[in-house]
Protein backbone atom coordinates (compact mmCIF):
# COMPACT_ATOMS: atom_id res chain seq x y z
CA UNK A 1 0.00 0.00 0.00
CA UNK A 2 2.60 2.55 -1.45
CA UNK A 3 1.08 5.99 -0.52
CA UNK A 4 -1.14 5.09 2.64
CA UNK A 5 -3.81 6.11 0.92
CA UNK A 6 -6.13 3.23 1.81
CA UNK A 7 -7.66 2.76 4.62
CA UNK A 8 -6.50 -0.96 6.09
CA UNK A 9 -9.52 -3.80 6.13
CA UNK A 10 -7.13 -6.40 7.25
CA UNK A 11 -3.09 -6.04 8.55
CA UNK A 12 -1.64 -9.17 8.59
CA UNK A 13 1.63 -9.53 10.95
CA UNK A 14 4.21 -12.10 10.99
CA UNK A 15 1.39 -14.68 10.22
CA UNK A 16 2.80 -18.23 10.15
CA UNK A 17 0.96 -21.28 9.53
CA UNK A 18 2.15 -25.52 10.40
CA UNK A 19 -0.16 -28.33 9.14
CA UNK A 20 1.56 -30.60 11.86
CA UNK A 21 5.19 -30.55 11.01
CA UNK A 22 5.02 -28.72 8.08
CA UNK A 23 5.72 -25.31 8.36
CA UNK A 24 3.47 -23.59 5.44
CA UNK A 25 3.56 -19.97 5.72
CA UNK A 26 6.59 -17.90 6.96
CA UNK A 27 5.84 -15.11 8.29
CA UNK A 28 3.40 -13.35 6.17
CA UNK A 29 2.82 -9.39 6.51
CA UNK A 30 0.64 -7.25 4.46
CA UNK A 31 -2.10 -5.19 4.65
CA UNK A 32 -5.45 -5.78 2.49
CA UNK A 33 -6.93 -2.38 1.91
CA UNK A 34 -11.08 -1.87 2.27
CA UNK A 35 -13.46 -2.01 -0.60
CA UNK A 36 -10.40 -3.33 -2.71
CA UNK A 37 -9.57 -6.45 -4.58
CA UNK A 38 -6.78 -8.17 -3.45
CA UNK A 39 -5.46 -10.73 -5.73
CA UNK A 40 -3.13 -13.83 -4.61
CA UNK A 41 -1.22 -15.48 -7.16
CA UNK A 42 1.58 -18.36 -7.33
CA UNK A 43 2.06 -21.52 -8.14
CA UNK A 44 0.98 -24.73 -6.24
CA UNK A 45 1.59 -25.24 -2.80
CA UNK A 46 3.21 -21.89 -2.50
CA UNK A 47 0.63 -21.24 1.03
CA UNK A 48 -1.40 -18.31 -1.16
CA UNK A 49 -4.85 -20.35 0.24
CA UNK A 50 -3.14 -21.49 3.02
CA UNK A 51 -3.00 -17.96 3.52
CA UNK A 52 -6.97 -16.77 3.23
CA UNK A 53 -8.24 -19.55 4.74
CA UNK A 54 -6.64 -18.07 8.22
CA UNK A 55 -8.59 -14.61 7.56
CA UNK A 56 -11.75 -17.00 8.65
CA UNK A 57 -10.35 -19.77 10.55
CA UNK A 58 -11.17 -22.51 7.82
CA UNK A 59 -8.32 -24.37 9.20
CA UNK A 60 -9.78 -24.69 12.58
CA UNK A 61 -11.48 -27.36 10.68
CA UNK A 62 -8.68 -29.87 10.59
CA UNK A 63 -6.99 -31.26 13.39
CA UNK A 64 -2.94 -30.29 13.51
CA UNK A 65 -3.53 -26.65 11.86
CA UNK A 66 -2.03 -23.99 13.57
CA UNK A 67 -1.09 -20.38 12.49
CA UNK A 68 0.84 -17.69 15.02
CA UNK A 69 1.16 -14.07 14.37
CA UNK A 70 -1.72 -11.83 14.14
CA UNK A 71 -4.57 -11.16 11.40
CA UNK A 72 -6.01 -7.85 12.52
CA UNK A 73 -9.88 -7.48 11.32
CA UNK A 74 -10.24 -4.03 12.37
CA UNK A 75 -7.57 -3.64 14.41
CA UNK A 76 -8.61 -7.06 16.01
CA UNK A 77 -6.72 -10.57 15.74
CA UNK A 78 -8.93 -12.69 14.76
CA UNK A 79 -6.53 -15.90 15.54
CA UNK A 80 -7.43 -14.93 19.64
CA UNK A 81 -9.30 -17.86 20.56
CA UNK A 82 -11.85 -15.21 22.25
CA UNK A 83 -12.74 -14.43 18.52
CA UNK A 84 -15.94 -16.25 17.90
CA UNK A 85 -14.95 -18.68 15.01
CA UNK A 86 -18.75 -18.34 13.83
CA UNK A 87 -19.50 -14.64 13.95
CA UNK A 88 -15.98 -14.12 12.12
CA UNK A 89 -17.33 -16.25 9.25
CA UNK A 90 -20.37 -14.41 9.10
CA UNK A 91 -17.94 -11.30 8.55
CA UNK A 92 -15.57 -12.87 6.40
CA UNK A 93 -17.39 -14.85 3.76
CA UNK A 94 -15.80 -17.27 1.75
CA UNK A 95 -16.43 -18.90 -2.35
CA UNK A 96 -14.83 -22.21 -3.32
CA UNK A 97 -13.29 -23.39 -6.26
CA UNK A 98 -15.90 -25.26 -7.24
CA UNK A 99 -19.26 -24.46 -6.48
CA UNK A 100 -21.17 -25.95 -3.71
CA UNK A 101 -24.29 -25.13 -4.01
CA UNK A 102 -26.42 -26.81 -1.21
CA UNK A 103 -29.21 -29.88 -2.59
CA UNK A 104 -32.38 -27.52 -1.88
CA UNK A 105 -34.07 -24.83 -3.86
CA UNK A 106 -32.63 -21.61 -4.84
CA UNK A 107 -34.46 -19.92 -2.15
CA UNK A 108 -33.26 -21.84 0.46
CA UNK A 109 -29.83 -22.02 -0.86
CA UNK A 110 -29.71 -17.67 -0.08
CA UNK A 111 -32.21 -18.33 3.03
CA UNK A 112 -30.39 -21.00 5.19
CA UNK A 113 -27.92 -18.73 6.42
CA UNK A 114 -30.34 -15.99 6.97
CA UNK A 115 -32.39 -18.35 8.99
CA UNK A 116 -29.72 -19.88 11.12
CA UNK A 117 -28.95 -16.09 11.76
CA UNK A 118 -32.51 -15.92 13.16
CA UNK A 119 -33.87 -14.34 10.52
CA UNK A 120 -37.54 -15.76 10.38
CA UNK A 121 -40.25 -13.24 8.98
CA UNK A 122 -41.14 -14.12 5.92
CA UNK A 123 -41.30 -10.22 3.80
CA UNK A 124 -37.62 -9.60 5.25
CA UNK A 125 -36.06 -13.27 4.13
CA UNK A 126 -37.57 -12.43 0.91
CA UNK A 127 -35.80 -8.80 0.69
CA UNK A 128 -32.44 -10.26 1.88
CA UNK A 129 -32.66 -12.45 -1.01
CA UNK A 130 -33.64 -11.00 -3.71
CA UNK A 131 -31.02 -8.27 -2.81
CA UNK A 132 -28.62 -11.39 -2.13
CA UNK A 133 -29.37 -12.64 -5.83
CA UNK A 134 -29.38 -9.31 -6.90
CA UNK A 135 -25.96 -8.40 -6.22
CA UNK A 136 -24.91 -11.48 -7.25
CA UNK A 137 -26.31 -10.83 -11.06
CA UNK A 138 -28.38 -13.88 -10.89
CA UNK A 139 -31.50 -12.42 -9.88
CA UNK A 140 -32.97 -11.92 -13.63
CA UNK A 141 -32.19 -15.62 -14.74
CA UNK A 142 -33.53 -17.51 -11.45
CA UNK A 143 -36.57 -15.27 -10.34
CA UNK A 144 -39.13 -17.52 -11.97
CA UNK A 145 -37.78 -20.52 -10.54
CA UNK A 146 -36.83 -19.90 -6.85
CA UNK A 147 -38.63 -23.34 -6.37
CA UNK A 148 -36.26 -25.22 -8.82
CA UNK A 149 -32.82 -27.08 -6.89
CA UNK A 150 -30.20 -25.38 -7.26
CA UNK A 151 -28.27 -28.37 -8.80
CA UNK A 152 -30.27 -27.58 -11.93
CA UNK A 153 -28.28 -24.38 -12.44
CA UNK A 154 -25.36 -24.44 -14.74
CA UNK A 155 -21.93 -24.11 -13.09
CA UNK A 156 -21.94 -20.26 -13.90
CA UNK A 157 -25.23 -20.01 -12.40
CA UNK A 158 -24.09 -22.20 -9.70
CA UNK A 159 -21.22 -20.14 -8.58
CA UNK A 160 -23.07 -16.73 -8.39
CA UNK A 161 -25.56 -18.52 -6.34
CA UNK A 162 -22.36 -19.21 -3.85
CA UNK A 163 -21.68 -15.90 -3.90
CA UNK A 164 -25.19 -14.82 -3.36
CA UNK A 165 -25.07 -17.14 -0.70
CA UNK A 166 -21.71 -15.04 0.59
CA UNK A 167 -23.17 -11.57 0.41
CA UNK A 168 -26.96 -12.49 1.34
CA UNK A 169 -24.88 -12.52 5.07
CA UNK A 170 -23.91 -9.30 4.79
CA UNK A 171 -19.97 -9.90 5.20
CA UNK A 172 -17.41 -7.18 5.33
CA UNK A 173 -15.16 -9.09 3.62
CA UNK A 174 -15.22 -12.05 0.77
CA UNK A 175 -12.74 -14.71 0.33
CA UNK A 176 -12.75 -16.73 -3.56
CA UNK A 177 -10.82 -19.62 -3.76
CA UNK A 178 -10.44 -20.08 -7.32
CA UNK A 179 -13.94 -19.10 -7.67
CA UNK A 180 -13.69 -19.29 -12.17
CA UNK A 181 -11.14 -22.43 -12.34
CA UNK A 182 -14.24 -24.58 -12.87
CA UNK A 183 -16.08 -22.16 -15.11
CA UNK A 184 -16.48 -21.45 -18.77
CA UNK A 185 -14.86 -18.17 -20.45
CA UNK A 186 -18.10 -16.57 -20.20
CA UNK A 187 -19.30 -17.28 -17.24
CA UNK A 188 -15.60 -16.10 -15.61
CA UNK A 189 -15.85 -12.63 -17.24
CA UNK A 190 -19.75 -12.82 -15.39
CA UNK A 191 -17.84 -13.15 -12.16
CA UNK A 192 -15.24 -10.71 -13.06
CA UNK A 193 -17.65 -8.10 -13.12
CA UNK A 194 -19.61 -8.84 -10.62
CA UNK A 195 -16.18 -8.86 -8.35
CA UNK A 196 -15.89 -5.23 -9.78
CA UNK A 197 -19.15 -4.28 -8.94
CA UNK A 198 -19.35 -6.25 -5.14
CA UNK A 199 -15.90 -4.40 -4.31
CA UNK A 200 -18.17 -0.97 -3.68
CA UNK A 201 -19.58 -3.24 -0.65
CA UNK A 202 -17.20 -5.35 0.18
CA UNK A 203 -13.43 -5.71 0.50
CA UNK A 204 -12.17 -8.47 -1.49
CA UNK A 205 -9.84 -10.78 -1.79
CA UNK A 206 -9.51 -13.83 -4.42
CA UNK A 207 -6.78 -16.59 -4.87
CA UNK A 208 -6.39 -17.19 -8.54
CA UNK A 209 -4.18 -19.55 -11.13
CA UNK A 210 -5.00 -17.43 -13.91
CA UNK A 211 -2.08 -14.40 -13.80
CA UNK A 212 -3.99 -12.35 -16.61
CA UNK A 213 -7.44 -12.65 -14.17
CA UNK A 214 -5.68 -11.31 -11.76
CA UNK A 215 -4.63 -8.70 -13.77
CA UNK A 216 -8.19 -7.87 -14.66
CA UNK A 217 -9.61 -7.80 -11.76
CA UNK A 218 -7.44 -6.51 -8.88
CA UNK A 219 -6.54 -3.79 -7.43
CA UNK A 220 -3.11 -5.01 -5.45
CA UNK A 221 -1.26 -8.43 -6.01
CA UNK A 222 0.92 -10.48 -4.06
CA UNK A 223 2.92 -13.03 -5.04
CA UNK A 224 3.96 -16.34 -2.82
CA UNK A 225 6.39 -18.56 -3.21
CA UNK A 226 7.13 -21.15 -0.99
CA UNK A 227 4.97 -20.21 2.05
CA UNK A 228 6.72 -16.08 1.95
CA UNK A 229 5.03 -13.34 0.74
CA UNK A 230 7.72 -12.41 -2.59
CA UNK A 231 6.04 -9.17 -3.45
CA UNK A 232 3.22 -7.07 -2.85
CA UNK A 233 1.98 -3.83 -4.64
CA UNK A 234 -0.31 -2.18 -7.08
CA UNK A 235 -1.22 -4.40 -9.19
CA UNK A 236 0.05 -2.51 -12.46
CA UNK A 237 3.28 -2.45 -10.73
CA UNK A 238 3.38 -6.29 -10.51
CA UNK A 239 2.26 -6.73 -14.02
CA UNK A 240 4.59 -3.91 -15.98
CA UNK A 241 7.56 -3.57 -13.05
CA UNK A 242 7.43 -5.90 -10.80
CA UNK A 243 10.78 -5.24 -8.27
CA UNK A 244 11.56 -8.96 -7.53
CA UNK A 245 13.59 -11.49 -9.42
CA UNK A 246 11.22 -14.28 -8.71
CA UNK A 247 7.68 -12.51 -9.43
CA UNK A 248 9.08 -11.06 -12.62
CA UNK A 249 10.04 -15.47 -13.66
CA UNK A 250 6.40 -16.13 -12.88
CA UNK A 251 4.75 -14.13 -14.46
CA UNK A 252 6.85 -13.95 -17.53
CA UNK A 253 6.72 -17.69 -17.25
CA UNK A 254 10.04 -18.29 -16.96
CA UNK A 255 9.62 -20.40 -13.13
CA UNK A 256 11.02 -23.62 -12.39
CA UNK B 1 17.08 -12.25 -21.54
CA UNK B 2 18.91 -15.20 -19.50
CA UNK B 3 16.48 -17.21 -18.27
CA UNK B 4 14.80 -19.15 -20.71
CA UNK B 5 10.69 -18.65 -20.48
CA UNK B 6 8.92 -22.19 -19.89
CA UNK B 7 7.44 -21.99 -23.59
CA UNK B 8 10.49 -22.50 -25.97
CA UNK B 9 8.46 -21.13 -28.77
CA UNK B 10 7.62 -18.35 -26.92
CA UNK B 11 11.50 -18.11 -26.50
CA UNK B 12 12.45 -18.16 -30.18
CA UNK B 13 9.21 -16.18 -31.59
CA UNK B 14 11.31 -13.14 -29.09
CA UNK B 15 14.66 -13.56 -30.52
CA UNK B 16 13.35 -13.33 -33.97
CA UNK B 17 11.77 -10.54 -32.68
CA UNK B 18 15.06 -8.90 -31.75
CA UNK B 19 17.08 -10.03 -34.69
CA UNK B 20 14.96 -7.87 -37.47
CA UNK B 21 14.92 -5.07 -35.39
CA UNK B 22 18.89 -5.21 -35.15
CA UNK B 23 18.78 -6.16 -38.40
CA UNK B 24 16.55 -3.29 -39.60
CA UNK B 25 18.95 -0.82 -37.57
CA UNK B 26 22.38 -1.74 -39.11
CA UNK B 27 20.11 -1.36 -42.44
CA UNK B 28 19.51 1.98 -41.32
CA UNK B 29 23.12 2.72 -40.39
CA UNK B 30 23.89 1.87 -43.63
CA UNK B 31 21.38 4.08 -45.10
CA UNK B 32 22.86 6.95 -43.11
CA UNK B 33 26.63 6.24 -43.91
CA UNK B 34 25.88 5.84 -48.07
CA UNK B 35 23.76 8.56 -47.93
CA UNK B 36 26.33 10.78 -46.32
CA UNK B 37 29.33 9.52 -48.55
CA UNK B 38 26.87 9.77 -51.63
CA UNK B 39 26.60 13.85 -50.77
CA UNK B 40 30.53 13.93 -49.96
CA UNK B 41 32.04 11.80 -53.29
CA UNK B 42 28.82 13.41 -55.50
CA UNK B 43 27.87 9.55 -56.38
CA UNK B 44 24.47 9.82 -57.85
CA UNK B 45 24.42 5.90 -57.98
CA UNK B 46 24.53 5.61 -54.31
CA UNK B 47 21.89 7.92 -53.30
CA UNK B 48 19.86 5.53 -55.99
CA UNK B 49 20.48 2.97 -53.75
CA UNK B 50 20.27 4.36 -50.49
CA UNK B 51 16.80 5.63 -51.82
CA UNK B 52 16.13 2.13 -52.96
CA UNK B 53 16.75 0.44 -49.79
CA UNK B 54 13.84 2.12 -48.26
CA UNK B 55 11.99 -0.07 -49.34
CA UNK B 56 13.10 -2.59 -47.07
CA UNK B 57 13.52 -0.34 -44.34
CA UNK B 58 9.72 -0.10 -44.34
CA UNK B 59 9.07 -3.98 -45.18
CA UNK B 60 10.83 -4.83 -41.93
CA UNK B 61 8.98 -2.50 -39.86
CA UNK B 62 5.75 -4.05 -40.95
CA UNK B 63 6.96 -7.10 -40.31
CA UNK B 64 8.38 -6.18 -36.65
CA UNK B 65 4.56 -5.23 -35.90
CA UNK B 66 2.94 -8.00 -37.19
CA UNK B 67 5.34 -9.90 -34.82
CA UNK B 68 5.15 -8.07 -32.25
CA UNK B 69 0.54 -7.89 -32.56
CA UNK B 70 0.75 -11.60 -32.58
CA UNK B 71 3.17 -12.21 -29.61
CA UNK B 72 0.88 -9.55 -28.15
CA UNK B 73 -2.54 -11.57 -28.80
CA UNK B 74 -1.39 -14.81 -28.06
CA UNK B 75 0.96 -14.98 -25.18
CA UNK B 76 -0.40 -12.39 -23.19
CA UNK B 77 3.21 -11.14 -22.34
CA UNK B 78 3.58 -8.77 -18.57
CA UNK B 79 6.61 -7.56 -17.21
CA UNK B 80 9.75 -7.55 -18.62
CA UNK B 81 8.52 -9.02 -21.65
CA UNK B 82 5.47 -6.51 -22.42
CA UNK B 83 8.42 -3.64 -22.12
CA UNK B 84 10.33 -5.68 -24.86
CA UNK B 85 7.00 -5.63 -26.49
CA UNK B 86 6.32 -2.23 -26.58
CA UNK B 87 9.78 -1.00 -27.13
CA UNK B 88 9.95 -2.88 -29.90
CA UNK B 89 7.00 -1.51 -31.85
CA UNK B 90 8.42 2.19 -30.74
CA UNK B 91 11.88 1.51 -31.71
CA UNK B 92 10.84 0.40 -35.64
CA UNK B 93 8.65 2.82 -35.98
CA UNK B 94 12.04 5.23 -35.06
CA UNK B 95 14.29 3.17 -36.93
CA UNK B 96 11.95 3.70 -40.06
CA UNK B 97 11.90 7.17 -39.62
CA UNK B 98 15.64 7.43 -39.73
CA UNK B 99 15.57 5.44 -43.28
CA UNK B 100 13.19 8.04 -44.63
CA UNK B 101 15.73 10.42 -43.37
CA UNK B 102 18.16 8.74 -45.29
CA UNK B 103 16.30 8.91 -48.10
CA UNK B 104 16.18 12.93 -47.70
CA UNK B 105 19.49 13.32 -47.70
CA UNK B 106 20.05 11.13 -50.62
CA UNK B 107 17.33 13.11 -52.21
CA UNK B 108 18.87 16.79 -51.71
CA UNK B 109 21.87 14.69 -52.75
CA UNK B 110 21.03 14.29 -56.16
CA UNK B 111 19.58 17.54 -56.39
CA UNK B 112 22.94 18.93 -54.93
CA UNK B 113 24.91 16.94 -57.43
CA UNK B 114 23.50 18.64 -60.55
CA UNK B 115 24.75 21.62 -59.69
CA UNK B 116 28.47 22.82 -59.32
CA UNK B 117 29.80 21.60 -55.15
CA UNK B 118 28.78 25.16 -52.85
CA UNK B 119 31.38 24.39 -50.34
CA UNK B 120 33.70 21.38 -49.17
CA UNK B 121 31.57 19.45 -46.44
CA UNK B 122 33.30 18.99 -43.21
CA UNK B 123 30.85 19.77 -40.35
CA UNK B 124 27.97 17.62 -42.49
CA UNK B 125 30.10 14.64 -42.27
CA UNK B 126 30.95 14.49 -38.98
CA UNK B 127 27.96 15.50 -38.01
CA UNK B 128 26.48 12.14 -39.47
CA UNK B 129 29.09 10.28 -38.10
CA UNK B 130 27.84 11.57 -34.49
CA UNK B 131 24.36 10.95 -35.51
CA UNK B 132 25.34 6.86 -36.79
CA UNK B 133 27.49 6.74 -33.44
CA UNK B 134 24.32 7.81 -32.06
CA UNK B 135 22.22 5.37 -33.18
CA UNK B 136 24.48 2.42 -33.23
CA UNK B 137 25.35 2.47 -29.24
CA UNK B 138 20.87 3.02 -28.85
CA UNK B 139 21.40 -0.43 -30.61
CA UNK B 140 24.13 -1.67 -28.46
CA UNK B 141 22.10 -0.65 -25.42
CA UNK B 142 19.12 -2.41 -26.46
CA UNK B 143 21.11 -5.78 -27.28
CA UNK B 144 23.11 -5.66 -23.95
CA UNK B 145 20.19 -3.82 -21.70
CA UNK B 146 23.06 -1.41 -21.06
CA UNK B 147 21.09 1.96 -19.53
CA UNK B 148 24.02 3.74 -18.98
CA UNK B 149 25.10 3.76 -22.71
CA UNK B 150 21.64 4.60 -23.48
CA UNK B 151 22.10 7.54 -21.04
CA UNK B 152 24.42 8.87 -23.02
CA UNK B 153 23.16 8.59 -26.22
CA UNK B 154 20.44 11.09 -24.68
CA UNK B 155 23.47 13.26 -23.52
CA UNK B 156 24.97 12.88 -27.31
CA UNK B 157 21.50 15.13 -29.41
CA UNK B 158 22.99 18.61 -27.37
CA UNK B 159 26.08 17.91 -29.62
CA UNK B 160 24.09 17.09 -32.09
CA UNK B 161 21.87 20.67 -32.19
CA UNK B 162 25.04 22.84 -31.82
CA UNK B 163 26.43 21.60 -34.71
CA UNK B 164 22.87 22.03 -36.60
CA UNK B 165 23.38 25.60 -35.82
CA UNK B 166 26.56 26.02 -36.76
CA UNK B 167 26.17 24.79 -39.63
CA UNK B 168 23.34 27.22 -40.31
CA UNK B 169 25.15 29.89 -39.41
CA UNK B 170 27.77 29.62 -41.62
CA UNK B 171 25.55 28.82 -44.82
CA UNK B 172 23.30 32.42 -43.84
CA UNK B 173 26.81 34.00 -44.49
CA UNK B 174 26.79 32.29 -47.72
CA UNK B 175 23.56 33.21 -48.83
CA UNK B 176 24.16 36.86 -47.73
CA UNK B 177 27.44 37.21 -49.44
CA UNK B 178 26.24 35.40 -52.71
CA UNK B 179 22.08 34.93 -53.31
CA UNK B 180 22.98 32.63 -56.18
CA UNK B 181 23.93 30.04 -53.60
CA UNK B 182 20.55 30.42 -51.29
CA UNK B 183 19.34 26.80 -53.62
CA UNK B 184 22.31 25.23 -52.74
CA UNK B 185 22.80 26.18 -49.06
CA UNK B 186 18.60 25.80 -48.61
CA UNK B 187 19.44 21.82 -49.23
CA UNK B 188 22.51 21.71 -46.99
CA UNK B 189 20.64 23.33 -44.51
CA UNK B 190 18.09 20.46 -45.01
CA UNK B 191 20.04 17.55 -44.89
CA UNK B 192 21.94 19.38 -41.47
CA UNK B 193 18.42 19.08 -39.98
CA UNK B 194 17.45 15.94 -41.40
CA UNK B 195 21.00 14.56 -39.50
CA UNK B 196 19.69 16.36 -36.39
CA UNK B 197 16.17 14.33 -36.49
CA UNK B 198 18.33 11.16 -37.11
CA UNK B 199 19.78 12.20 -33.82
CA UNK B 200 16.62 12.87 -32.04
CA UNK B 201 15.21 9.43 -33.01
CA UNK B 202 18.32 7.64 -32.03
CA UNK B 203 17.61 9.33 -28.23
CA UNK B 204 13.66 8.09 -28.88
CA UNK B 205 15.15 4.44 -29.08
CA UNK B 206 17.94 5.05 -26.12
CA UNK B 207 15.25 6.34 -24.03
CA UNK B 208 13.11 3.43 -24.89
CA UNK B 209 15.88 1.00 -23.67
CA UNK B 210 15.73 2.53 -20.24
CA UNK B 211 12.23 2.20 -19.83
CA UNK B 212 12.86 -1.33 -21.24
CA UNK B 213 15.47 -2.18 -18.51
CA UNK B 214 14.45 -0.12 -15.61
CA UNK B 215 10.40 0.18 -16.19
CA UNK B 216 10.77 4.16 -15.75
CA UNK B 217 9.37 6.81 -18.70
CA UNK B 218 12.47 9.29 -19.21
CA UNK B 219 10.79 11.25 -21.88
CA UNK B 220 9.86 14.36 -21.52
CA UNK B 221 11.44 14.75 -17.93
CA UNK B 222 14.66 16.06 -16.89
CA UNK B 223 16.00 12.91 -16.50
CA UNK B 224 18.04 12.78 -19.20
Amino acid sequence: MNGLREKIKISVRDLHFYYGDHHALKGNTLDIAENRVTAFIGPSGCGKSTHIRTYNRMFELYRGHRATGEVLLDGVNILEPSVDAIELRMKVGMVFQRPTPFPMKIYDNVAYGLKLKGINNRGELNGRVERALKQAALWDEVRDQLDKSAMALSGGQQQRLCIARAVAMEPEVILMDEPCSALDPVATIKIEELIDELKVNYTIVIVTHNMQQAARVSDYTGFFYMGELIEFDETNVIFTRPTERRTEDYITGRFG
Amino acid sequence: MNTQHTSHQFDQELSQLKEKLLYMGGLAEEMIRDSIRALRERNSDLAGEVIDRDLSCNRLEVEIDELAIQILALRQPAARDLRFLTTALKISTDIERIGDEAVNIAERTLELNREPQLKPYIDIPRMAEMAQGMLKEALDAFVHHDTRLAYTVCEGDDAIDDLNRQILRELLTYMIEDPGSITRATKIIFVSKYLERIADHATNIAEMVVYMVEGKIIRHTDAT
